[in-house]
């Protein structure tokens, strides 16, 4: 542990990473296996579908906060920047009457202003990432009321919208698998996500700075810089989340977002990374968000009553994390 | 070490599957309601209803909603859920028709009739809508108004929304009835207050400090109402007629200590019940009316305990 912190080096990142990934994914494959054991119904393909479908806007938002939680940071405002987004495009294309990819750009772009704001609050202003990020979620709660008007905005003119997440290219070109866009652009920025923290400059400082700040500004790099890089990157998903979400619901819904934060929150350390920054994959965080749509799509299969669910849900993150700590202090102790 | 991993993997497959009731018993008829809301009493009392029924007729029914009534998003991934559990019907509130209407499309597809309850589905699939005639109910309250104020003098009205279709129907009833029966009346003020206890709060008091003549105030539904309750209290007018709608803790205590004068409540019990019925005969092949008028009872502090009004408020 005190390797990676003193020196992000590639071996002992992957080594962590690999094992990180096992653990939950024997998770993911447990519970895959257990609902289908329990209900014929879970293993068809328009409820992998719609299980998809569902962990798409989730892990979106899942891999902005993975991108924050690395530099030691959180971001509490995914949830309500999502809807920003999404109201931004819908005051573009549908009140502006603009083609699409001017809706899709002006989403990632309010997004990532919004991050790079955040960014700056915490970086700049030393406000503490927690209350930055708190003031950002009610500010943008805030402004798509009063953007929208408090109303629904439906994408209605701009036929082909709600094919960005509901269409499936896939499966045009393969029939048997109609795999929906949305679960397609989530493993895109993924992937994207994943090359920037592995292969990049701007990746490997945000490991630094989740790891040991000091020691990076006493190298003389410039660690503010980074970081609002960081946010502003992490913005520009959640812009991605809030096309996601529109398109899926053909509206921009203005009140809705407060709480998904959470289960944005709850799929990153699910995926194994470590809220104390410094650690962490995008693999896992993907993962931990198709276990979190998984759960509740197997439990409304199984008719659980939702109260239990909840405390499912709520039992499933404790033990993901403590058997992740186990294992951390395992590989510690073995050196 | 993988051991460990599988074993606790395993362990909490088990757990999950040890949670799951004895759903998969064949011969019983499923039936998964989603609704608009769950942990809010109104939805809790609809639950209830939905309950009695399945008991009543020997089926299963499953409820649930999303945390609050934005979550769209959360509402269609229930459906979805639900529609791949293959029921034999399906209830459904929407909270927004648009975003439902391929999963609905699905079932009927599918061969699953769709029961509408509370404020329905703008679509032609639901084989049926269980919901409060709230125009009627309304026009109840207004009758109401009339009376208690003398059947003249200036009233106003505080609506929780002018977009949702309870907020319009609610003002439409009651303002319909009074201008079609009591001419004497005169109606100042409309305003919205979005179901917002203190923001109703507010726009009473602007209310009855612009028109000092006032009479009575309807509040159109639970957060309005107690709004309309607490404007008229900081104010100290004990002389405003309240009318409010729905019921809850609140608003029962006012009626009680006679700040407010009565309310109209909805049926949430009957509700819930009306579409399991109206589910079982559907499945059954059975006609089934195209709206089910579920009931709305005015309530003050004469009828307040009485067994037919307790059955239906909700604290």
């Amino acid at each position: 542990m005190s390797a990676i912190s003193s020196k992000p080096g590639p071996g002992n990142l992957l080594r962590t990473q690999g094992a990180q990934k096992l653990l939950a994914f024997a998770g993911l494959i447990a519970l895959v296996a257990g609902f289908s054991l329990a209900s014929p119904n879970f293993m068809q393909t328009p409820n992998i579908i719609a299980i998809l479908q569902a962990a798409s806007v989730n892990g979106v938002l899942a891999v902005a906060a993975t991108l924050i939680i690395i530099t030691g940071g959180i971001d509490l405002s995914v949830g309500t920047g999502m809807t920003f987004c999404a109201v931004i495009a819908g005051v573009v294309l549908t009140y502006l009457g603009m083609p699409m990819p001017v809706g899709i750009a002006a989403a990632i772009l309010a997004g990532t202003c919004s991050g790079l704001l955040s960014g700056t609050f915490v970086a700049k202003l030393k406000v503490p990432p927690f209350i930055a990020t708190l003031g950002m979620m009610l500010i943008l709660k805030g402004l798509s009321l009063v953007i929208s008007g408090t109303r629904p905005i439906y994408f209605n003119d701009t036929p082909g919208f709600t094919d960005i997440a509901t269409g499936s290219i896939v499966g045009m070109i393969v029939p048997a698998v109609p795999l929906p866009n949305g679960v397609v652009i989530l493993f895109a920025v993924a992937g994207i996500a994943s090359y920037i923290l592995g292969r990049t400059i701007l990746g490997r400082y945000a490991f630094a700075l989740g790891s040991n700040e000091e020691a990076l500004r006493l190298s003389g790099v410039n660690a503010d810089r980074w970081k609002i890089a960081i946010y502003a990157l992490g913005g520009s998903i959640v812009g991605v989340a809030g096309i996601l979400i529109g398109s899926r619901l053909n509206s921009a819904q203005p009140a809705l977002g407060l709480g998904y934060e959470l289960d944005a929150i709850a799929a990153v350390v699910i995926g194994g990374t470590s809220l104390r920054g410094g650690q962490g994959t995008i693999l896992g965080t993907v993962i931990g968000a198709l276990i979190m749509a998984v759960l509740a799509n197997g439990l409304r299969i199984l008719s659980v009553a939702q109260e239990w669910q909840t405390v499912v849900t709520g039992s499933i993150i404790i033990l993901a994390v403590y058997a992740d700590m186990l294992r951390r202090q395992r590989a510690a102790a073995a050196g | 070490m993988f051991n460990r991993r599988t074993l606790l993997a395993a362990a909490s497959a088990m757990a999950i599957l040890g949670m799951a009731p004895a759903a998969s018993a064949q011969d019983t008829l499923d039936i998964a309601l989603i609704s608009k809301g769950f942990q809010h009493q109104f939805w809790q009392a609809v639950n209830q209803g939905a309950e009695q029924a399945a008991e009543e007729l020997g089926v299963n029914v499953t409820f649930e909603g999303p945390d609050n009534e934005s979550q769209v998003d959360r509402q269609i991934d229930m459906l979805a859920a639900a529609l791949a559990r293959e029921p034999d019907a399906i209830g459904f509130a929407a909270l927004d028709s648009q975003a439902a209407t391929p999963l609905l499309q699905q079932a009927q597809e599918a061969g699953i009739p769709v029961v509408a309850f509370d404020s329905g589905v703008e679509s032609d699939i639901p084989v049926a809508t269980a919901a409060t005639n709230n125009m009627a109910a309304a026009a109840l309250a207004a009758d109401h108004m009339a009376e208690l104020i003398g059947g003249e003098g200036q009233i106003a009205l505080v609506v929780h929304d002018q977009t949702s279709r309870t907020g319009i129907e609610r003002r439409d009833g009651f303002v319909n009835q009074i201008e079609a029966s009591y001419p004497d009346i005169e109606i100042v003020s409309i305003q919205y207050g979005g179901g917002d206890h203190l923001q109703s709060t507010e726009i009473t008091k602007s209310i009855l400090l612009a028109n000092p003549d006032l009479k009575g105030v309807f509040g159109a539904n639970e957060g309005s109402a107690i709004g309309v309750v607490n404007g008229v209290t900081e104010l100290g007018r004990d002389d405003i007629v309240v009318i409010g709608f729905d019921s809850g803790a609140a608003q029962i205590g006012a009626i009680r200590s006679g700040t407010m004068a009565g309310a109209i409540t909805q049926n949430p019990i009957g509700i819930g019940y009306e579409t399991v019925a109206a589910a079982v005969a559907a499945i059954n092949g059975e006609e089934v009316p195209e709206t089910i008028d579920t009931g709305f009872y005015w309530y003050d502090a004469s009828n307040i305990d009485d067994p037919e009004i307790q059955a239906v408020l909700y604290e």
